[in-house]
């Protein structure tokens, strides 16, 4: 932590096999301190498996990892010391309170029992499951039992730590509740890598995403800059069919793009070239000037999903010069 | 976030492991006291078993060469509770293992061997419970201890080292399986082990391949090494395990750890590798 040029969590060429299933096939990320990171991607990209190298519960068969300056294969124990991980299960013992088992965590970092004990209470009051401390996990609801999975992760005040998919299957209040959590942890200089399938999780957390699939990195950037790379979506909708094809000639000439008609629907769209702003105003004037009358037409900034969905269509090497 | 909590400084790895076995044997002990039920079943499963052994069954009972059925059948009983240490820690570990709960322990810095030892010392804990219990039901009824203080404080310290390594066992079962449900259907098979034993009824009515594996079967070496200590009634055959009870027991129990422990610390600390 005290070497800032250092990232928190870096991964160079992290190779993993099951069987003949390659799970990471040539990783490369890199968390600076601080930050939080999130690691983006469909079911079976390798998410799962990249925490899994980090938090030293699996060895890379090729490749190098490191948390907070240490190798996770070399130096195990160290980064142990440095983590908190919370999975994609609520991992808590269900037959024991709340409090107890924030408390035997505590024991188990060598916190000692006296303050171990005044963690799990501090923890309990700060994220506000006080009331609910000392009653069994199993009486939780699942949004509690996530959170106070959340909360065991943070029992040392680890500075680097592990989400995986935090909020899958949770009800939207437990998720913001989480969210919350995590940015307020963020904002304390915690680093954070968190996976998850979401992209508006990825997008109200991240500093960086890196967009995984099969095995590997296809982009790296701030949200900002990766729904940059691709171009706004616009779309008119037609009250005369007749107009459909003046309608496309001015839509690709204003965006660049390749125009598709749906005659059914009497809609133009065209997703414009990255880098060709175009405004509404500008795209309404141009089908007047045409004698086109729109029933409507919108502009539509790239969402993440969209940028999503561009990536993980086409291959992984077209997208990583253009990312 | 305060200071105060980053990681203590480590202690040495003995101490850590002192330390951790505590806390784990703590964690399984909470969980029995906030479960009465689950108690209230381990320390009713010696009576049922009594009942219906004792005087059920026993009620048809002959012995070859004489004695009282329910006399046989005590150390038959005591020997099942030891094995019945399979049970709770197979479903334990598999459950964790199936939470995430493992994951998380093995992402910290713990000592693999205390997590494991702390879990099954808890359950010797309360099977010294359930013996006790057992010998109380059993005295209730008319079964004595006739060898000497010596022999069945032997007897008792077998089946408390027997119940140790079926925990270890069923560790060792439950990290392999990794799901609470299949753990629950594998202890359906633990039945039949147990059965195919000395402990109900003599061997020498088996078929001969049956009793073969029957006279072999660690269950078996305990049982008649408890009937020879106690001095209660037994009708063993003269397979070797048989005519050396005492260190039969002891010879299986020590195969069994020195497979079961590294194995199961092993399967602990690689799990999902």
């Amino acid at each position: 932590m005290s070497d800032t040029a250092r990232p928190a969590i870096e991964m160079t060429g992290v190779e993993k096999r099951f069987g003949s299933t390659e799970a990471l096939r040539g990783l490369d990320l890199a968390v600076p301190a601080g930050t939080v990171c999130g690691l983006l991607g469909p079911n079976g990209a390798g998410k799962t498996t990249a925490v899994r190298v980090l938090a030293t519960l699996v060895a890379p068969d090729r490749g190098t990892a490191r948390v907070a300056g240490h190798d996770v294969v070399r130096a195990a124990e160290d980064v142990r010391r440095a983590i908190g991980l919370a999975g994609q299960h609520a991992a808590v013992d269900e037959g024991i309170t709340g409090r107890d088992n924030l408390h035997l965590l505590g024991r188990l970092h060598h916190l000692g029992a006296r303050r171990a004990r005044a963690r799990a209470d501090e923890l309990l009051e700060r994220f506000d499951l006080t009331g609910a401390g000392d009653r069994l996990v199993r009486t939780y609801s699942g949004g509690m039992r996530r959170r106070l999975d959340l909360i065991a992760s943070l029992v040392t005040s680890p500075p680097v730590l592990f989400l995986d998919e935090p909020t899958t299957g949770l009800d939207p209040r437990s998720r913001q509740e989480i969210w919350d959590t995590v940015k307020e942890l963020a904002d304390g200089g915690t680093t954070v890598l968190l996976t998850t399938q979401y992209l508006e999780e990825a997008d109200r957390l991240a500093d960086d995403i890196v967009v995984v699939d099969h095995g590997a990195a296809i982009a790296t950037g701030p949200p900002a800059r990766l729904k940059a790379a691709i171009g706004s979506q616009l779309s008119v909708t037609l009250a005369d069919p007749e107009q459909l094809a003046s309608a496309a000639a001015v839509l690709s000439a204003l965006s660049g793009g390749d125009a598709k008609v749906d005659v059914a629907e009497r809609t133009v769209t065209v997703l414009a070239q990255p880098g060709v702003a175009v405004l509404l105003p500008s795209l309404v004037r141009e089908l007047d000037t045409v004698g086109i009358t729109a029933e409507d037409a919108a502009v539509r900034a790239p969402s993440l999903d969209d940028v999503f969905l561009a990536l993980t269509r086409e291959s992984a090497d077209t997208l990583r010069s253009a990312a | 976030m305060a200071a105060v909590y980053a990681p203590a400084p480590m202690p040495s790895r003995p101490a850590r492991m002192v330390v951790d076995t505590w806390t784990s044997m703590l964690r399984i002990l909470l969980n029995y006291r906030h479960s009465p039920g689950l108690l209230a079943a381990s320390l009713g499963v010696p009576v049922i078993m009594v009942v219906v052994f004792g005087y059920v069954f026993g009620s048809a009972m002959r012995i070859p060469g004489g004695g009282d059925y329910r006399e046989f059948l005590m150390p038959g009983l005591f020997a099942m509770v030891a094995t019945n240490g399979i049970m709770p820690t197979m479903v334990g570990a598999a459950r964790d293992v199936g939470r995430g709960v493992t994951d998380r322990l093995r992402s910290m810095p713990v000592s693999r061997t205390g997590l494991l030892l702390g879990q099954t010392l808890a359950d010797l804990l309360v099977s010294v419970l359930v013996l006790a219990l057992l010998a109380l039901v059993g005295l209730a009824a008319g079964w004595r201890a006739r060898g000497g203080a010596t022999d069945a404080a032997g007897a008792f310290a077998l089946l408390l080292l027997f119940r140790f390594v079926m925990t270890w066992v069923g560790t060792c079962l439950g990290l392999a399986v990794g799901k609470e449900e299949a753990a629950g259907q594998l202890s359906v098979a633990v039945f039949p082990v147990a059965m195919v034993t000395n402990a109900y009824v003599p061997t020498g009515g088996m078929p001969g391949w049956l009793r073969v594996v029957a006279d072999w079967n660690p269950i078996s070496s305990v049982v008649q090494a408890c009937r020879e200590l106690f001095g209660n009634p037994s009708a063993a055959g003269d397979a070797w395990p048989m005519r050396h009870a005492v260190l039969a027991g002891l010879l299986w129990s020590a195969l069994l750890l020195a497979l079961c422990v590294p194995l199961a610390v092993r399967k602990f600390a690689t799990h999902g590798r």
